[in-house]
């Protein structure tokens, strides 16, 4: 019993030896800039924003007393008569025609409750989903009962924005080839208010991968499909494994989207794409530490700031 | 307590504080990256952790779903490690499960709860180290956790301990002056309109006193929102500056 107790022991400090890179805590560099003057436009909850009657009340601030406050710490924003407040991280605010990226939650009758990190779950109907092969006619009883064969718990989904409930819960659609189920790849989860709204949310990147911005924080990358046929809607999933390289791209491109996320740049295809260049120096594996983490994305901002969007 | 004396001849307390100064406030937003918001406070000797999640699906019961306002959840617990004697606090115990009520109601009461109708907010407060004013410094840690993670308030909650010792009002006040055996105010305030969410006492208090003791914790409360919103400015223009969204 002991020497198989003082064995483990060695072995564990052998790997750790090999393989644990320590930092103290004290050590770590404070990645803070100093703090510049303060933003002249910026309020915190309770603080009175005008006293004036004559605006109206838009997202992040209320009415009381003739009074409109602030009710999120933010920047205020107005547009002509309507004065918002926008905080600097909330869940994701749904809006209609919003590339997002979901998972399957629940299976119900003609439709799917969907994460989409939103405030309350979204729904997908069976009504608004392409059926396989493209079939255009009205759902029946038949599709009702292959719904789990379509989708299951634990899918992920890239879908738009279709409507609104009244209580904020978002209606989603994937009818369109584009959208669907997805296959093989990895889902980051940053936050919503760094995805740059752009044309368009899909990229595929010269460095051999895909990637979906999706409008609520999740980012989704995966390999490059070329063949334009094999966009079915995603219901036959190739499954072959996927070669050692693009894994290894695909990881990169992961450690890039969170390095850009954790110095608080905003995401879009020039930005990432940027970023994975200028992590070419490094190993994949050396991408995580943060003090390459800030080197990588230094290099990338001044890249963006040369070279323009 | 015998040979122990909260407020000496030359008016100061015995961790040397005036009876109006607030113990030393440190803190700081965004500590978990998987939360919706987090904060971290220390108010003198007494370190607290928030983590908020939500607002989102109700999870559980589907009877719980309130339908034209959010469901406030929250959780205190305090670690094994926090007091001077090492014990293990299971969470479900009578005086963490009373806290719970508290802050649950508290935060009802700050928070915008019917622009999230049918979803939930959690709140989960630890303390690490207890030195008095859990309540306190749990609240105004969780305020500042609400911020970060964006949710609507009608204003900060800060939350102030006062007591009354040698006809003097004694403000944010510690473990020992806590376990003393003198009279203890808890106010929790909304301090830019001045109104009081939540109040508690313990101990004997002479009626014409009351309102003395009272205003100390609100005046309290007020301090301790100056600092707070200072935090709070500093970490907005610092991230915002980031961002790029000052212009």
């Amino acid at each position: 019993m002991i020497i198989t107790h003082l064995n483990l022991g060695i072995l564990l400090t052998r790997i750790w030896r090999s393989m644990v890179d320590v930092r103290i805590a004290g050590a770590r560099s404070s990645t803070k800039p100093n703090v510049s003057a303060e933003i002249s436009n910026l309020v915190t909850p309770g603080d009175v924003i005008t006293a004036d009657t004559g605006f109206m009340r838009g997202h992040g601030t209320y009415m009381e007393d003739e009074k409109l406050y602030a009710s999120v710490a933010g920047v205020v924003e107005r547009v002509n008569k309507l004065i918002c407040v926008k905080p600097l991280k909330t869940r994701y605010n749904g809006e209609i025609g919003d590339v997002v990226i979901g998972r399957i939650l629940e299976v119900g009758t003609r439709r799917w409750k969907v994460d989409t990190h939103a405030k309350l779950d979204s729904v997908l109907m069976l009504s608004s989903v392409n059926l396989p092969g493209g079939e255009l006619r009205r759902r029946s009883e038949e599709d009702e009962k292959m719904m789990r064969h379509y989708l299951k718990e634990g899918d992920l989904i890239s879908a738009e924005v279709q409507s609104l409930f009244s209580d904020g819960a978002l209606s989603l659609h994937t009818r369109s080839l584009k959208y669907g189920k997805l296959s093989q790849g990895q889902l980051v989860s940053i936050s919503p208010s760094l995805i740059k709204r752009r044309k368009t949310h899909f990229h595929n990147l010269p460095c051999g991968a895909s990637i979906i911005l999706g409008n609520n924080g999740y980012v989704w990358i995966c390999p490059t499909i070329n063949e334009e046929v094999e966009q079915t809607g995603g219901y036959e999933q190739n499954l072959e494994p996927i070669q050692k390289s693009d894994r290894e791209v695909i990881a990169r491109l992961r450690n890039c989207v969170l390095a850009l996320a954790e110095h608080k740049m905003m995401l879009y295809d020039t930005s990432v794409l940027y970023t994975f260049e200028a992590s070419l120096r490094y190993s994949v594996k050396e991408t995580v530490k943060p003090e390459v983490m800030a080197d990588i994305i230094e290099v990338a901002q001044q890249r963006l700031e040369r070279e323009g969007t | 307590m015998a040979g122990l004396e909260l407020l000496s001849d030359q008016g100061f307390r015995i961790d040397g504080r005036r009876p109006h100064e607030l113990r030393k406030i440190q803190c700081r937003l965004g500590v978990f990256n998987q939360a919706d918001g987090s904060a971290y406070i220390e108010q003198g000797n007494t370190k607290v952790l928030a983590a908020v999640y939500g607002p989102h699906e109700i999870r559980g019961s589907r009877s719980k779903v309130l339908h034209d306002k959010v469901l406030v959840n929250c959780q205190y617990s305090m670690a094994t490690f926090s007091t001077g004697e090492r014990k293990r606090r299971p969470r479900g115990d009578r005086k963490s499960q009373e806290m719970t009520m508290h802050l649950q109601q508290t935060f009802d009461a700050a928070i915008q709860t019917s622009l999230y109708p049918r979803s939930q907010i959690d709140i989960f407060v630890e303390v690490l180290q207890s030195d008095g004013g859990n309540y306190c410094a749990s609240v105004n840690a969780s305020t500042l956790a609400l911020i970060d993670a964006g949710i609507a308030l009608r204003d900060y909650v800060c939350a102030c301990s006062s007591s009354f010792v040698n006809d003097t009002p004694l403000t944010d006040i510690n473990y020992l002056e806590e376990s003393s055996g003198s009279p203890e105010i808890i106010a929790a305030t909304l301090p830019k309109s001045e109104q009081i969410v939540f109040l508690e006492m313990n101990g004997r208090l002479h009626e014409d006193n009351l309102s003395r003791v009272t205003d100390m914790a609100v005046k309290g409360c007020k301090d301790i929102h100056d600092i707070l919103d200072q935090v709070v400015r500093d970490h907005v223009s610092e991230v915002s500056t980031v961002h790029g969204w000052e212009n």
